[in-house]
């Protein structure tokens, strides 16, 4: 049981077995795909501006290592769920720009055919089984994917992300019990940037300090992370995951962060709730992509020109997923009712049965 | 007098009087207070009311829902913001269970005066999760009212009518409507309440009825115009208000003096409140019609997100005027 907070003192986590094992080209994939994530948000954020866009856009910038962190540690037995928040999970599991910026734009080429949006990205094919609106709603899924797991007699891990918002619902409160009571291999993973839309997590946590501590009155193991640190959160993330995997024991991270722009684009308050000076210092001082491309440099991985090669290259593959996006097809108003019934779509004996839809 | 207020400040003004008129009002909910509300109906009520009137809740709406019907138990007139009407899903056992069942249970000893209020629509989008019209789906649980107004005036009418009631009401509000404006009755010329179960007649025709509720009213307005403009029918526009206790003698007169309805409804094609006035009219005034009715609904899938074709989802002033020209 650890008893690590967010204001410990810094240790160095780069000798850990997960860590010691990355080869140089394993550390500038990681930085390769922080960069990524940030560029393409930078685009979509642009486009959003621009009106190209419905709905709610909420980026993720300032959180990348802590996606890039815990799922460069899954092999292709572990899963994994998120939040709204998902754009991050979505390019690192392995999603195109392509498909996801054009999903932002509503298109028919997007991963969802344009019916999910950027809260909705989903590929099953690689493990990633959303992006989910609700706040705390996905909890009790990713409890499903470790029971899944479990009962296929696989030896892998769910990991289930959330805010430091979502831990307060009901639905996150009962997914812990039945993790714990059932022996189920799932990560929580508490991504805390310190606040839920415009509320301060000092506002809405009846225990300020901590919360992945209240994995205690599950009797399950837990632990804080600092979430600058790739090395930590990679470090921390494999002890939780291990444990999923080969005993079947959940955990809860908590990992801090920060999220640079506001709960979402639409957001016009996040420069009230929070002041400049709190977001001027984590950029300053705690931004996971300065800090890694600092360290990589540092070890002789990486060199100034090969880093901005790097993040030359995602730049361009950003602009080029908004362009695709642009040219795309929108969907045809017949799509609307495609996708509702397995039956209807495969046109089987069965659909012909009864009515499945009601239209005026 | 009368001023031209947005629908969010009609509301906001309703809020603001009844806190006045009542110190048992309370209004709570996600980013209610020191956010001003997600969707700013609450913006200044905090600086103005303070911490123990307008308070900011975590998110976690089975216990501050279930809080809010609790203290109405004991005679708190508590406003909840959903911040989404999509989100009463995580509430459900407490929306229906609770402040629903409590009073009947209970043999009419406990009264829960409460009001769940806040956007409940498509249009905005934000895919299937975000963009639930749960009207019906509420109207069909006994013991609690539910209400969808279309204008700043009805907003504000209403929402006074909401708290002051010793039932809970759910109150339908429609995010596109929020920044519309209209004439709101001045302060100054008296407590300006609208009772619920009073549905309005907000256009005069005498061809079709085209009955609704909510943003359809607007949606039904420019199709009675265009209806008029280019094929020379004329059409009574009737607007629900309240759903329940819905006004059908209002539906009846209507549908007796043309003889020809078009419903419409933001809700699905299964259900949904069209399906109860049309089973109403059917019922109790068949003889008078001379068509079939017929019902403009939301195309019977999940929200789609796609911003190209959201509204072709939802009703719309062209799909309104299409049923009206398919009636015989
Ligand atoms: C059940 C529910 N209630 C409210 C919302 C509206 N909402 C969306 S995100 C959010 C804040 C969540 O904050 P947190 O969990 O800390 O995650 P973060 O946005 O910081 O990543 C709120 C209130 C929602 N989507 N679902």
């Amino acid at each position: 049981m650890s008893s690590v907070t967010a204001d410990s003192p810094r240790l160095d986590f780069s000798g850990s077995p997960v860590n010691k094992a990355l080869t140089a080209e394993d550390k500038i994939e990681l930085f390769r795909k922080m960069v990524r994530i940030r560029r393409f948000e930078q685009e979509a954020l642009k486009f959003y501006t621009a009106g190209k866009m419905g709905g709610f856009l909420h980026l993720y910038i300032g959180q990348e290592s802590v996606a890039v962190g815990t799922l460069s540690l899954c092999g292709e037995n572990d899963h994994n769920i998120t939040a709204y928040r998902c754009h991050a999970h979505a390019l690192t599991v392995g999603m195109n720009m392509n498909e996801l910026m054009a999903e932002l734009y509503g298109k028919a080429t997007g991963c969802s055919k344009g019916k999910g949006g950027s809260m909705h990205f989903f590929a099953p094919d690689k493990n990633y089984w959303g992006g989910h609106g609700i706040v705390g709603g996905q909890t009790p899924l990713g409890l499903g994917l470790g029971y899944g797991l479990k009962y296929l007699g696989k030896e892998g891990c769910a990991l289930c992300y959330m805010g430091d918002g979502a831990v307060n619902q009901g639905a996150f409160h009962e997914s812990l019990n039945i993790a714990a009571l059932f022996e189920i291999p799932v990560v929580y993973i508490i991504e805390n940037n310190g606040y839920s839309m415009g509320t301060s997590q000092k506002r809405s946590s009846s225990y300020r300090g901590c919360l992945a501590q209240r994995a205690e009155g599950y009797d399950m193991e837990w632990d804080v992370v600092d979430g600058s640190d790739l090395y930590e959160v990679r470090a921390k993330a494999h002890i939780a995951m291990e444990r999923a995997r080969k005993q079947h024991k959940p955990s809860i991270l908590e990992i801090t962060t920060y999220r640079y722009y506001g709960h979402s684009v639409a957001d016009a308050n996040h420069k009230k709730y929070r002041t400049p000076e709190e977001i001027e210092n984590y950029k300053a001082n705690h931004d996971p992509i300065h800090l890694w491309r600092r360290r990589l440099i540092a070890e002789g991985v990486l060199t100034e020109e090969s880093a901005a090669a790097i993040d030359a290259e995602a730049k361009k593959e950003a602009a080029a997923s908004s362009k695709f996006a642009d040219e795309s097809p929108a969907p045809t108003v017949e799509s609307i009712m495609d996708d509702v019934y397995w039956e209807t779509d495969n046109k089987t004996e069965a659909s012909k049965l009864g009515r499945h839809f009601f239209t005026d | 007098m009368s001023r031209t207020l947005t629908f969010r400040e009609a509301l906001r003004e309703g809020l603001d009087e009844e806190l006045a008129r009542d110190p048992n009002v309370v209004i709570m909910g996600e980013e209610v207070a020191q956010y001003n509300g997600a969707y700013k109906v609450t913006e200044g009520l905090w600086k103005k009311w303070g911490d123990k009137r307008v308070v900011d809740t975590p998110i976690s709406e089975a216990g501050f829902i279930g809080m809010g019907i609790g203290a109405s138990m004991l005679g708190v007139r508590p406003v909840m913001e959903l911040m989404f009407w999509s989100f009463h899903s995580v509430a459900f056992d407490q929306l229906v269970n609770n402040a629903a069942c409590v009073r009947y249970m209970s043999g009419g000893l406990i009264n829960c005066p409460i009001v769940m209020r806040g956007p409940a629509n498509g249009g905005t989008n934000v895919g299937a999760t975000h963009s639930h019209i749960p009207e019906g789906l509420f109207a069909a649980f006994p013991g609690l009212k539910v209400c969808a107004p279309a204008t700043p005036a009805d907003a504000k009418g209403l929402i006074k009518a909401a708290i002051r009631d010793n039932d809970p009401v759910y109150f339908m509000e429609n995010t596109l409507l929020y920044g519309t404006t209209g004439e709101v009755p001045d302060p100054a010329e008296g407590d300006f309440v609208i009772p619920l179960g009073v549905a309005d007649l907000k256009r005069e025709g005498k061809d079709v009825s085209i009955i609704s509720h909510g943003r359809s009213v607007i949606h039904a307005l420019q199709a009675a115009e265009t209806l008029k403009e280019q094929h020379g029918i004329e059409a009574d526009v009737l607007d629900l208000r309240s759903i329940r206790p819905l006004d059908v003698e209002a539906i009846l007169k209507t549908v007796k003096k043309t003889n020809r309805v078009v419903l419409v409804d933001e809700s699905k094609g299964f259900g949904g409140v069209s399906a109860m006035v049309s089973h109403l009219i059917q019922d109790e005034a068949f003889d008078y019609l001379d068509s079939p009715i017929k019902r403009v609904t939301t195309l019977d899938a999940p929200a789609i997100y796609s911003p190209h074709i959201e509204n072709e989802q939802l009703p719309n002033p062209r799909r309104i005027v299409e049923k009206v020209l398919s009636l015989r």
